[in-house]
């Protein structure tokens, strides 16, 4: 009886083989070989060469950046949400959700039509003779374009660990005499962790592999490292080196995943 | 005062969060078929629109795909769930473990991993491979979904059922199913969002001539958008919007699982 009932892991178990485990596998077997297919550790060198290092450089940066921008916009409001009354924050909630409906690249497209020199802010500020603001094609938009992105994914783990809270904990610690900064800094925000590092992760990943919101907001000056990746893989066609750079990422990604691991133990902020 | 502070905050944070979507709606409006330019009030994207063939057919695609992609996911990731639910603690480890690597793993990597394998078994890159694509990173949504509901739900009522004289289909159909249903219900729902929002990985399995809504956009990015997109992205914001409002209007008991994405 219990085996017949593990058959019905079988479609998923060949699934996974086929489509997640073996594909990552060619990743590996692609950087590690060069056109002739004989072993190389060029591919992943190449991470040294002077450009790529920079966009890797930059991309880091950058998404560093926007995580911490997103994890300081996302903490008060994440607070807020919770602290409100069970109705209004269920909708609250879905209107923070709900731009995600709207195509993530008609909305990244909007903020160049915003930001343009003659575009929508900048005549705000124009009418209340303010300095018009210059940042379309910087690494300035760039970042903009993250935050706005990602910013769900920093503020619901938060929100979530903070709704799950048990309040008479809150209470008892204003009871034994903490006032609010106390109460903050050693029972909610520590209490929150799991919330934060998830969020960390879901805005730092995305950001640092993103090669669409530099394509359409940083004009095609500014690379990051998922331009480069990119681009070896749709035009240059050089699996090999697009391989071996994203096998770099990748080690960028299971860092990232391993702080979060350590920081988070019971793995309870994950975001579903 | 405090008060005073939140709304504010909020208020903020909306206006940063809507501004794009106001901009993309007045554009599907405007006369002028740049973006520059605000040439006058127009409804006639909305008219062309459902006259322009490429479009349309990109809509297709993007609905179709997301429809099988969460339908198959969701057969898939449930009849995992049941099956892993009783297994020993290695082989859960080990499932848990595949359903993460789609979830943490780059979109980019997850793209180009997926087009490495066709290319290498010499597929045809078109719907199926795309289809493909999706199916992959939709099922983990569902199985995370599913799988907090199955450990909720307590083997007696299904050995309960087994005793009184059901077979095993039977319970599992009379006794499982309906309390793991909210779960199958989020994780179809969450799948099908991802399914029509995704487009790196689209981008680096689809093939010439396939389009979604997404890689559509993009080709369409350095040489102008056509304000028809503009018009159809308003609609499905519409859509979207009315059944938010009516889901959360009725009285309908809510499930805690559900609101949680």
């Amino acid at each position: 009886m219990k085996s017949k009932r593990s058959l019905l892991a079988g479609p998923y178990l060949f699934w996974s083989v086929a489509f997640i485990i073996i594909p990552l596998v060619m990743v590996f077997y692609y950087g590690f070989i060069d056109e002739n297919g004989a072993f190389t550790l060029e591919n992943i060198a190449a991470i040294a060469s002077p450009e790529h290092s920079k966009a890797l450089w930059v991309s880091i940066r950058l998404s560093f950046v926007s995580t911490i921008i997103c994890f300081v916009l996302a903490y008060p409001l994440a607070m807020i949400l919770a602290n409100m009354s069970v109705n209004q924050n269920q909708f609250i909630v879905l209107v923070f959700i709900l731009p995600m409906w709207m195509n993530f690249l008609l909305r990244t497209l909007a903020w160049q039509t915003l930001l343009e020199k003659n575009g929508v802010i900048n005549m705000i500020l124009n009418f209340f003779s303010l300095p018009s603001l210059n940042i379309i094609n910087t690494e300035a938009a760039i970042i903009l374009g993250m935050v706005y992105n990602f910013l769900p994914f920093m503020v619901l783990p938060i929100y979530n660990s903070l709704a799950r809270m048990d309040r008479d904990v809150i209470n008892a610690a204003h009871d034994l005499g903490a006032n609010w900064i106390q109460t903050f800094c050693r029972i909610i925000f520590p209490l929150s962790i799991p919330g934060v590092v998830s969020g960390v992760t879901m805005v730092f990943v995305p950001a640092l592999t993103t090669f669409v919101i530099s394509a359409i907001l940083g004009g095609s000056k500014i690379l990051l490292i998922g331009n480069v990746i990119e681009q070896e893989f749709t035009q240059a066609s050089n699996w090999n080196l697009g391989s071996g750079l994203s096998i770099v990422l990748m080690i960028f990604i299971i860092l990232s995943m391993i702080i979060s691991a350590i920081l988070d133990k019971d793995g309870e902020g994950a975001l579903l | 005062m405090k008060k005073f502070f939140s709304r504010f905050y909020i208020a903020i944070i909306f206006v940063f969060l809507y501004a794009p979507i106001a901009t993309l709606i007045v554009l599907s409006f405007n006369k002028s078929k740049t973006r520059a330019k605000w040439g006058g009030f127009t409804t006639k994207w909305y008219v062309e629109l459902f006259e322009n063939e490429i479009i349309m057919e990109a809509l297709s695609n993007t609905l179709w795909l997301a429809l099988l992609s969460a339908l198959i996911a969701t057969v898939i990731g449930t009849a995992a769930c049941i099956a892993i639910n009783q297994m020993n603690k290695a082989w859960r480890t080990f499932f848990m473990g595949v359903t993460n690597i789609p979830m943490l793993n780059a979109d980019i990597v997850t793209g180009i991993s997926l087009m490495l394998l066709y290319l290498s078994f010499g597929m045809s890159f078109g719907f199926s491979t795309i289809l493909l694509a999706h199916i992959t990173f939709n099922i983990p949504y569902v199985i995370l979904s599913v799988m907090p509901k199955m450990k909720q739900i307590s083997k007696h009522t299904y050995e309960a059922a087994l005793d009184l004289g059901a077979g095993p289909v039977y319970a599992f159909f009379k006794v499982v199913f309906p309390d793991l249903l909210p779960g199958i219900f989020t994780g179809f729902l969450m799948a099908f969002t991802m399914s029509l929002d995704d487009f790196i990985i689209t981008h680096f399995t689809k093939g010439p001539g396939v389009d979604t809504l997404s890689t559509k956009i993009y080709t369409e990015v350095k040489k102008g958008i056509k304000p028809e997109m503009y018009a159809l992205s308003t609609i499905i914001f519409v859509v979207v919007l009315v059944l938010l409002l009516i889901i959360n209007k009725s009285p309908a008991k809510k499930d805690k699982g559900q609101k949680r994405i």
